[in-house]
């Protein structure tokens, strides 16, 4: 099914919580409402006309201009071959993302969709800061409850892949020296 | 207390079988649970991967992989440099497979661009490429014989994962971090007598495939410990996003280089190796180990046709279109079939030379994210199988 296709589908049967398409470029993928987004990955997953069924990766990216976070699934859908010893195929490749305020990062979570998810969306909290509702590894603390991070130290501040992000310059009485002493990249 | 008995029934068939499950439960005491630290530094988690596992007495409860030892922020960097400076830094991802994680950059980034890689240029990925298979597939099957307490297989792989390494010297003057396959083709043509040597090496490699089988594939000891241990389902395998020979050794027959070919893969014959149970049941860990030597022996098949193609293909396989790639506001997801799994780039261009993001979805950290699946319920001398059977760079999983 071609991408147009999947979207005429989920605009059909999820009228108002598409936000948006992009079909031209490189990377067609569609905009989807962050509260509904669950039930649309069920449907994703679900439906046998799709059955994207191996979520490939959670993109996590900061549009600051927008003042807006961004998460991106990419997904595929696998399926059998036609005999037992044939290759399996992917009928269809998409990609859905999920676009939340800056000050309120807030996406529910598709780990119990997807569990592969589970560590992806660990690392989109590490590193960018979105805070991924009921994820099964999650922990509270003074910034409400958030997943855990992955790869930084637990007790590290600040989200290292925003765009604004300032260099920490000491951690635990350990000196971090960054280039001209710069802390932020000149980007 | 009859949990155990149970799990311990499941989970290693074969071991028990002189007994029934009256006998076990009398001799199996539940005992106080107990947190283990298996890392950061221990010989055979493959680098520096902490597990912590809770377990009662030899049975493991929960295993919680804690990972990030080794974040070196590959991202950050991707996002202040241009795409042909990035490409050293995608080396020392996985750092036994250089050679493909440059080519999957070079093709996100010439996907974004637009950029054409010459006939020449692809074929000579082609090679570099299965070569760096081989050479992975080598060290990870040497490296799982070490875990499971053979040493002498190591030494073997690492003989003729030499040759391969004195190939790629050949070529681009680096053993380890090659930076030979780049943005718009490669660095530089195959050096003279290039052909000649790679087909030397292919006929001396093939028949030590067998030798490896007899050394360690079908070795008694090496089956009881693998086979059996660690069972993934094929539905587990697909919705942990596991890719590489650990989806395979569970029965799914999904490669990439069929799936979605590039580089012309899809003028190449080669089968799909995939697990089936030969030893045990399909998706364990000599099913995810055979997998691996089963792709070595495809990838000679694919370098011989490859190698002919060569000769018959003259022509430039360097980029012609100069080192300043201008990268369009557009986004990219490009994956290809790396000897672990399936590396991706998420590449973000916003009309700069730079580009404004850079995700590497590695093979490696969603492998290791079925961990506690699997190794639930399972022997605590189970734990170097299942780990090493997934077969981690840690460099990979961290970035």
């Amino acid at each position: 099914m071609t991408a147009e296709a999947i979207v005429n589908l989920l605009k059909t049967r999820f009228p108002e919580v598409i936000r948006g398409a992009s079909l031209e470029g490189c990377h067609p993928h569609v905009v989807v409402d962050a509260s509904h987004w669950p039930a649309v990955a069920r449907f994703l997953r679900d439906e046998p006309q799709l059955g994207f069924n191996l979520l490939r990766c959670i993109s996590g990216v900061d549009c600051l201009e927008d003042r807006e976070l961004a998460a991106v699934y990419d997904l595929y859908s696998a399926r059998r071959g036609a005999t037992p010893d044939a290759n399996w195929i992917a009928p269809h490749e998409f990609a859905v993302t999920v676009r939340v305020p800056r000050d309120a990062p807030r996406i529910p979570s598709v780990a119990d969709v997807w569990p592969a998810a589970d560590w992806h969306e660990r690392e989109a909290y590490d590193l960018l800061g979105i805070v991924f509702e009921n994820h099964p590894d999650s922990i509270d603390d003074v910034d409400g409850p958030h997943p855990r991070r992955i790869l930084c130290p637990d007790d590290w501040a600040g989200h290292p892949l925003r765009k604004d992000y300032e260099f920490p310059l000491e951690y635990h009485g350990i000196p971090a020296v960054t280039e001209y002493g710069q802390t932020r990249p000149q980007h | 207390m009859s949990i155990v008995a149970d799990t311990l029934l499941e989970s290693r068939p074969d071991v028990l079988t002189d007994l029934d499950r009256e006998a076990i439960e009398q001799g199996d005491v539940r005992t106080e649970e107990m947190l283990v630290n298996m890392g950061p530094q221990h010989p055979s988690t493959h680098g520096v991967l902490r597990i912590v596992l809770r377990t009662d007495g030899e049975m493991v409860l929960e295993a919680i992989p804690h990972i990030g030892y080794l974040h070196r922020c590959a991202e950050k960097i991707g996002e202040n440099l241009a795409p042909y400076q990035y490409i050293p830094y995608t080396d020392r991802m996985d750092y036994l497979a250089g050679m493909n994680n440059n080519l999957a950059f070079a093709l996100a980034v010439e996907r974004l661009t637009g950029l054409e890689v010459s006939k020449r240029a692809q074929i000579i990925r082609v090679i570099f490429a299965e070569l760096n298979r081989i050479a992975s597939h080598l060290v990870s099957m040497g490296a799982y014989g070490l875990d499971m307490g053979a040493f002498t297989p190591f030494l073997y792989a690492f003989r003729e994962r030499e040759y391969i390494l004195d190939l790629f010297e050949s070529a681009c003057g680096a053993r380890l971090t090659y930076s030979y396959i780049t943005i718009g083709g490669v660095t530089d043509d195959v050096p003279e007598r290039f052909i000649d040597i790679c087909r030397e090496f292919l006929d001396y490699f093939e028949p030590k495939i067998a030798e490896y089988n007899n050394l360690l594939s079908y070795n008694h000891i090496f089956v009881k410990r693998t086979a059996n241990v660690g069972v993934i389902s094929a539905g587990d395998a697909l919705a942990y996003g596991l890719t590489g020979p650990c989806l395979r050794g569970s029965g799914v027959k999904w490669d990439l280089r069929k799936v979605h070919p590039d580089c012309g893969y899809e003028e190449y014959e080669f089968d799909v190796p995939v697990g089936r149970g030969l030893k045990g049941t399909m998706g364990d860990c000599w099913d995810r180990y055979f997998v691996r030597i089963c792709e070595m022996e495809q990838s000679v098949r694919i370098l011989r046709q490859a190698l002919r193609r060569l000769e018959g293909t003259p022509g430039e396989v360097r980029n012609k279109a100069g080192k300043t790639v201008k990268l369009p506001s557009d986004a990219v997801y490009y994956e290809i079939e790396n000897p672990r799994g399936q590396l991706g780039f998420y590449v973000v261009g916003d009309g700069s030379t730079i580009p404004y993001r850079v995700k590497a979805r590695g093979p490696s950290f969603c492998n290791l994210s079925i961990t506690n699946a699997v190794v639930k319920d399972c022997l605590l001398a189970d734990v170097p199988a299942i780990v090493g059977s997934i077969d981690v760079v840690m460099g990979e999983v961290d970035r």
